[in-house]
């Protein structure tokens, strides 16, 4: 075994590629990373405490702000990449990206049917402790 | 290992060589890669579990029972403070594996420390913040929006605590055994959970606190 523990066609999740110059590695890869994140935080914040969007697409740009930072911290802080070493972290990635959808996703779409169905006695009930 | 064989089926980085992915011609993969590979696994159903309580608190926000709505309990001051600190411990953190990468005793130690007092600044503003909102009566028993809040953030923040105790641990390792391979591989594991809870908190700060302050 070498002294770091690689394989050549695998890469661990958060390692570097074993081979080849990787786009967001070493320290560099890092400061890179946190310029960006620190950015898209910033323009979250500025989201809401400034008149730059339309009021109710707020919380669009805040979403999209949101998934854009996830991104770059797999890519620069995780070492996400589409390379043939990285194919089993990406598609397990991929599956839990599609579960957490479906809860979110399914639980906020149900649950805003059966709230829109239920109005008349949610306003009965308004009041009560 | 010495026949370059050129794959046709391998694409990307490389373009080919002697070594396949995924089909096991090159043997079995390392004790690094599997290692991390299932603590990959672990980490998406830890997110998972996130995104239950997430879906929880996107559900009921709204529900305050005739109790404090988001709009009065949180100030953007102590969140922004929150961000930064983490923000920059996942940095430190992503540093010192870079550090220990390269067999750097002192700046791995030093950046792991440093991974630590962020993370438990980021600790002690929410425990601070827990606290004022339950002195002004807005405990978790108050509405369902409050429970929903007070399982999402201190599920995150229990992860934060428990993941400091493990830093501990691995800075003592580090400190006794050295560069070992088994110690390398759980720093990997250690640097993978921060920076999955770095995310997690984006996801945080997005749905609760800023959509909560928003006009």
């Amino acid at each position: 075994m070498s002294e770091r523990e690689t394989d050549s066609g695998d890469t661990a999740p958060g390692d570097e590629a074993a081979e080849g110059e990787e786009f967001a590695g070493g320290t560099s890869g890092y400061v890179v990373g946190l310029g960006l994140a620190a950015l898209l935080t910033a323009a979250a914040f500025a989201m809401v405490n400034l008149p730059l969007v339309w009021r109710p697409a707020i919380p669009m740009a805040l979403v999209v702000l949101a998934i854009a930072q996830m991104g770059i911290h797999l890519v620069f802080f995780l070492h996400v990449t589409t390379g043939p070493d990285n194919t089993n972290n990406v598609l397990a990635l991929a599956f839990g990206t599609l579960v957490v959808l479906l809860l979110i996703g399914g639980s906020v779409w149900i649950l805003a049917h059966l709230d829109h169905n239920m109005m008349p006695m949610g306003r009965q009930m308004h009041g009560f402790p | 290992m010495t026949a370059k064989a050129q794959d046709p089926y391998r694409m990307g980085r490389g373009g080919g060589g002697d070594h396949n992915t995924g089909r096991g011609e090159g043997g079995p993969a390392s004790k690094r890669t599997t290692v991390g590979y299932g603590f990959w696994i672990y980490l998406l159903s830890d997110i998972i579990l996130f995104s239950g309580f997430f879906a929880a608190y996107a559900v009921l926000a709204k529900q305050t029972a005739g109790g404090p709505s988001p709009h009065e309990l949180f100030g953007q001051g102590r969140v922004a403070l929150e961000t930064a600190a983490l923000l920059l411990s996942s940095f430190t953190c992503g540093l010192a594996g870079v550090a220990a990468e390269k067999r750097k005793l002192v700046p791995a130690q030093f950046w792991l420390l440093a991974t630590g007092l962020l993370g438990a600044v980021f600790l002690g503003l929410e425990l601070s913040e827990f606290a004022e909102m339950i002195g002004k009566g807005a405990g978790p028993q108050r509405s369902a929006f409050l429970s929903a809040f007070y399982g999402l953030v201190g599920l995150h923040g229990l992860h934060i605590a428990v993941g400091l105790l493990w830093l501990g641990t691995m800075m003592a390792q580090l400190w006794v055994k050295g560069f070992r391979p088994q110690v390398l591989r759980r720093l990997m594991c250690f640097n993978l959970f921060w920076h999955a809870l770095d995310i997690v908190w984006v996801g945080i700060f997005t749905m609760v606190y800023l959509m909560g302050v928003a006009p």
